[in-house]
């Protein structure tokens, strides 16, 4: 029988995953960037869930508008990461080091 | 085990993989159609959700939009992949503890006590209720005004990315304000000095 928590602890799976992503692939933007997809689909997994087992529609309204976000999100993410290359050439994050900080 | 129970567990066990998968492949290619993978799978647990309209939305915009925005940049840039992935595997240690501490806290308060929660309380929706009906009447009467405003994030959305990636001349007539505050009457206006000439 299915039951919310295993809904629930598949959605915190994959919110693990994704943190470790980050931690692993911290010199590539590319994929911390990926990662933060996956970050997104897991709490969308939890709303949907929720929506579900609680038998109201708001939860999936709300993952609607995350994802519209998300895809803004990631347009803009995308543009700022070409400007970068066309800039410095590079995607390194140890070369971005113009701020000193 | 149950038909439904058998689907939940074969389709979590391709998200995880795919999704593991992503974080560490070689390739950012390859991580990219991962997500892919984990897109497809992540929507057969909505479908299995009753979240149809979700589910293909899923498909439609990621796999459909945002992935392959992904893959069009990933080959745009040429990148040095040796040196994105030096001290890959240092980072693991500190990294799994994070992740193992997250899931067992969440785990933690979603399992434990609440193990088969709303165990039977969902009634199955009937095959004639349409999830899409029902989504499109809350977004259009109680969430319009929100609805609305998604539109205007898209808008800014599009708008940021163009202007962030144009390339060339601005065809405008602008002007920089900091060398327009600087400038000088003798700047503007030359005042020459001509011989009278005779009237004839």
């Amino acid at each position: 029988m299915l039951t919310l928590s295993h809904f629930l602890i598949l959605g915190a799976i994959m919110f693990a995953i994704s943190v470790v992503g980050i931690f692993l692939n911290r010199k590539n933007l590319i994929i911390i960037l990926m990662s933060i997809e996956l970050m997104l689909l897991a709490v969308n997994m939890n709303f949907i869930a929720f929506s579900h087992f609680m038998q109201d529609l708001a939860g999936q309204v709300f993952v609607f508008f995350i994802l519209t976000v998300a895809a803004a999100e990631a347009a803009i993410g995308l543009a700022i990461l070409v400007v970068l290359f066309r800039n410095l050439k590079t995607i390194h994050v140890d070369d971005l080091d113009s701020l000193k900080g | 085990m149950e038909f439904k129970t058998f689907v939940f567990y074969f389709f979590s066990a391709i998200l995880v993989f795919a999704g593991l998968r992503v974080i560490t492949s070689r390739n950012p290619v390859h991580a990219a159609l991962f997500l892919v993978l984990a897109f497809f799978s992540a929507s057969g647990v909505w479908m299995l959700l009753q979240a149809e309209f979700l589910a293909i939305a899923l498909i439609l915009i990621y796999v459909g939009a945002v992935m392959v925005l992904f893959l069009f940049v990933v080959m745009m840039l040429d990148i040095n992949l040796d040196r994105l992935r030096e001290g890959f595997w240092s980072y693991l240690p500190l990294g799994s503890i994070i992740a193992l501490l997250m899931v067992a806290e969440m785990a933690l308060i979603l399992g434990g006590n609440y193990l088969g929660l709303l165990e039977s309380s969902v009634p199955q929706a009937s095959a004639e209720a349409s999830n899409v009906k029902a989504i499109g009447r809350l977004i259009f009467t109680q969430y319009v005004y929100p609805f609305e405003l998604a539109s205007v994030i898209l808008l800014v959305g599009i708008v940021a990315a163009v202007a962030l990636t144009q390339r060339g001349k601005r065809k405008n007539k602008s002007v920089n304000p900091s060398q327009q505050v600087f400038v000088k009457a003798a700047d503007r206006l030359r005042v020459l000095q001509m011989p009278a000439e005779k009237r004839d």
